[in-house]
C-alpha cells in the first residue's frame, strides 16, 4: 500500500520504520530512494495532485511483478505543498540478494516518473504553476485527438 | 450519460454527455477550444482502467477521465 502524506514525507521515521518492519523477513538488501526538493529556479516549494485510484493499480502491478522476484516494494508521496529541502518521494526496495533490488530500484523509479498519475507544480511567487516542461506523457496519450 | 473529468493540471469542471464509445467523446471534446492541446498529451482511463484504444464501448454511468503528463517525485 502507498503511504500518502499531505506535505512532506517524514523520511526518517518512515525509512526506520521500513526497515524495523522487514527486520524479520530475511531480506539481505534493502535500498530506498529518497527524492529531495532542491533549491533552484526561484521556486519556494513544489506541489503535488495525486489520482490515488489508478496509482493504487499502478503500484499493486508492481508489488506483484516484485513478488515474483521474491522482492517487496514500498512507497511514500506528498501531496499539497513541499517546502525546499524536505522530501516528496520515498520508494524502496527489499529483496532476498542484492542484484534484483538494485535492478528493481532503478526499473520501479523510472516507471514512476513516467507512469504515476502525479502532477507536479512550482510555487512561485505565490503562484503554483504546472510544471509542463518536466512533465512525461503516459504511454497511449493522444488517443483522443481526433486525426484532421 | 457518460461523465468525462479532468485531472491534475487541467481546470474544468466534469461534464456529462451521451456517448457510445470514444470515438463519441474524442469528436465532442475536440469542438471545445479549452481542451486546445490536452487531447494530444492526455492519456485516457475508463473507469480507472487505462484504455487504448478509441473502439472502447461505453455504457450509461462510465466515467471517462483524461490524465496530462505526468511528474511525480
Amino acid at each position: 500500500m502507498i503511504e500518502l502524506y499531505e506535505g512532506p514525507v517524514p523520511v526518517e521515521e518512515t525509512l526506520s520504520r521500513w526497515y524495523k518492519e522487514e527486520a524479520g523477513s530475511n531480506y539481505g538488501a534493502f535500498i530506498p530512494f529518497v527524492g529531495t526538493i532542491r533549491d533552484e529556479d526561484g521556486i519556494s516549494a513544489l506541489s503535488f495532485d495525486i489520482y490515488e485510484p489508478i496509482l493504487n493499480t499502478w503500484f499493486e502491478a508492481w508489488q506483484s511483478k516484485a513478488k515474483e522476484s521474491g522482492a517487496l516494494l514500498k512507497m511514500a508521496h506528498s501531496r499539497g505543498d513541499v517546502p525546499l529541502h524536505t522530501s516528496s518521494y520515498i520508494a524502496a526496495v527489499f529483496s532476498p540478494k542484492r542484484r534484483v533490488a538494485l535492478e528493481m530500484i532503478e526499473a520501479f523509479v523510472e516507471d514512476f516518473k513516467a507512469s504515476a498519475p502525479i502532477w507536479k507544480y512550482d510555487l512561485k511567487e505565490g503562484r503554483r504553476i504546472y510544471a509542463a516542461e518536466r512533465s512525461t506523457k503516459i504511454k497511449g496519450s493522444g488517443l483522443l485527438k481526433v486525426q484532421k | 450519460m457518460v461523465t468525462i473529468e479532468f485531472l491534475g493540471p487541467i481546470q474544468k469542471e466534469k461534464i456529462s454527455l451521451e456517448a457510445s464509445s470514444l470515438h463519441d467523446v474524442a469528436a465532442y471534446l475536440s469542438k471545445d477550444d479549452e481542451l486546445k492541446g490536452w487531447l494530444e498529451s492526455c492519456a485516457v482511463a475508463v473507469n480507472d482502467t487505462m484504455v487504448s484504444d478509441l473502439d472502447t464501448v461505453l455504457k450509461s454511468g462510465d466515467r471517462v477521465s483524461l490524465l496530462p503528463p505526468v511528474c511525480g517525485g
